[in-house]
């Protein structure tokens, strides 16, 4: 009848990797579920696409390449960008209905939870990235890159989403309500996808915007992908080094967003709890 | 042999008017197999006391021990012995029952095969064999209930927390979840309950201990704290206020404990050990004197009544509205 009296004792290693496997399920077994998110994802990307390819195209001229082979890079930075803010919702969702309290009360690896959430959020934005690629490639785009620049590019892009995850995954455990994290993400990312390189070149923004988009790190993501989708063009790129070097910035953002947000992340866990 | 030690458990958190002393040096000591009861009003600390013990918060203040394992220095160690069910059913909606059940398995490490076969097996012993395979999302509060319960069972916890396991439940879920209860007791788990009834407490607990303001204020059997505050209360409702005077003296001589009068005069209560044969009494002194009463009636002790009794203040009013569904009212 006892089971505790067989509950073995595994090594950490197997222990992290086995909790953290069983919570990606159930949150995969979610977007399964729950398949207005999944729609959610995959619909966002598509109408972003459509509108400035069909809608804005015509208006927008950028030097040196057509305008849609300038814009996928920027969608796909901010899709992965937004698709990430999920991360932070769903940590505040779990923490107000108490599935917290029951996984921080089970003998589990004080990690799993996160790397769970993060990793299903990876899965996530893995499907919208296919998507946008399907429909960026049904309105003209084309990749003119080698394919382990092309792979490279999306690796990276992937990559930022992931790191970005814990960030927003921080904010979610921080904040009173998931509601809360939805109004705050939109009000922070907004201006960062939007005052960037993404869908016009920086060096037509007013002086104070121009400023700031080139300094985005959302902008170095877009430049990186550029290039490594060989989208660029012949469009200036502003002399400062972070966009001139933008894969290198990039790997770097990932490294400390990883280095800073895994720990913080793991320290505040240990101490939530709902109410 | 205790299975729980507590001692001077503190915690104090910080609010716009000011620090609120959740806990305030709350000692605390269950025998081992035995069900001890947490009593007491919302905010009473009842819910920060299991929080502490099962992990979740760290004390300011004071030790705990579950088992011998300190909860701060080794919570870890703690939680492979314990099982929690909360007042908020900590399941999640979206998976069915069984593999909602299945994946606290895997998290207590037993495996694929045994994780699927004890989640089988709760669902079977929870009754909950036709809704198992359905999502959470469209069970009934009673079933949520359960299938919580069944999580903090997955591996028959050496210890077992309870957080208001009833609260918010119909009468007749909560009886069939105090049956699942007692049947895990007679199995020999030891039971740390939190409860706004004293009902619950009497039904369920050996030991029950009552807590105000982060503090013990009462502790002892459930008949030892009644013998405290008297086995029932009996009270009248007169036709004429100008009769109060009278009937207090009956009552006074007859009950046990000096009664209460309403500022109108015309409801009178009275505590009393002997139940029904006083109450005999009273409506025989009562018509002897030609008393006309509107109502009259006995009634259990509620939680009010211990905590007018301990502290001189009332529990809150969600309490006070559930006990009072459970007047026995004699016409």
């Amino acid at each position: 009848m006892s089971v505790a009296a067989t509950l073995p004792t595994w090594n950490p290693l197997s222990m992290w990797y086995s909790d953290g496997w069983t919570v990606t399920k159930r949150n995969l077994i979610k977007i399964k579920r729950l398949p207005d998110m999944l729609v959610f994802a995959v619909i966002q990307p598509i109408m972003f696409v459509l509108l400035f390819s069909q809608v804005y195209a015509g208006a927008i001229s950028v030097q040196g390449t057509d305008y849609v082979q300038f814009l996928m890079a920027g969608i796909f930075a901010q899709t992965v960008v937004f698709g990430s803010t999920f991360s932070g919702s769903a940590m505040a969702q779990d923490l107000k209905e108490g599935i917290i309290d029951r996984f921080r009360s089970l003998p589990m690896s004080s990690s799993a939870v996160l790397i769970g959430r993060t990793n299903s959020d990876l899965v996530l934005n893995t499907i919208s990235m296919v998507i946008m690629m399907g429909t960026g490639l049904a309105v003209g785009w084309r990749v003119n890159s080698s394919a382990p620049e092309f792979l490279a590019g999306i690796g990276l892009l992937l990559l930022f989403s992931y790191a970005f995850s814990w960030v927003m995954a921080l904010l979610g455990m921080s904040v009173k309500s998931p509601e809360v994290i939805n109004n705050a993400s939109f009000l922070i990312l907004f201006p960062l996808t939007f005052v960037s390189n993404a869908f016009v070149p920086s060096d037509t923004l007013p002086t104070p915007l121009r400023i700031f988009a080139e300094w985005n790190p959302v902008s170095s993501l877009v430049q990186a992908a550029r290039q490594l989708f060989g989208n660029e063009g012949t469009a200036p790129v502003p002399d400062i080094w972070t966009m001139q070097n933008p894969i290198a910035t990039v790997l770097i953002g990932i490294s400390v967003m990883l280095l800073v947000f895994v720990p913080l992340c793991i320290r505040k866990f240990a101490s939530i709890s709902s109410r | 042999m205790t299975i729980i030690e507590a001692r001077g458990l503190t915690k104090t958190y910080r609010s716009k008017s000011g620090p609120v002393h959740a806990l305030a040096g709350l000692d605390l000591s269950v025998p081992r197999g035995s069900v001890k009861a947490l009593l007491g009003p919302n905010g009473a600390g009842k819910t920060t006391v299991v929080k502490m013990l099962t992990t979740l918060i760290r004390p300011d203040a004071g030790t705990a021990f579950v088992d011998g394992i300190d909860v701060v220095a080794d919570p870890k160690a703690v939680r492979r012995l314990i099982g929690v069910s909360g007042q908020y059913a900590a399941v999640d909606e979206n998976l069915t029952g069984f593999e909602n059940l299945e994946m606290v398995g895997r998290l207590y490490h037993l495996g694929g095969a045994l994780a699927r076969r004890r989640a089988q097996e709760l669902i079977d012993l929870f009754e909950l064999t036709a809704a198992g395979n359905r999502p959470v999302k469209g069970f009934s509060g009673g079933m949520r209930r359960r299938i919580d319960l069944a999580g903090a069972l997955v591996i028959n916890p050496k210890v077992l927390f309870l957080d208001e396991p009833t609260t918010g439940l119909d009468p007749r879920s909560r009886i069939a979840l105090w049956q699942v209860i007692k049947r895990l007791v007679a199995d020999g788990t030891t039971v740390l309950l939190t409860t706004q009834y004293l009902e619950e407490a009497d039904q369920l607990a050996d030991d029950i201990v009552v807590i105000d303001d982060g503090r013990v204020i009462a502790e002892g059997t459930s008949d030892q704290l009644k013998a405290q505050i008297g086995g029932h209360r009996l009270e009248i409702a007169l036709v004429d206020a100008a009769d109060s005077d009278t009937a207090r003296s009956i009552l006074a001589r007859l009950g046990d404990g000096e009664p209460l009068v309403t500022t109108d005069g015309r409801g009178l209560e009275v505590a009393v050990n002997d139940g029904p044969l006083v109450l005999q009494h009273v409506l025989a002194a009562l018509g002897e004197a030609k008393i006309g009463l509107h109502d009259a009636g006995m009634r259990r002790p509620t939680l009010d009544d211990v905590f007018l009794k301990l502290t001189g203040h009332k529990a809150d009013k969600a309490a006070q509205q559930a006990e009072g569904a459970e007047l026995e009212t004699v016409k």
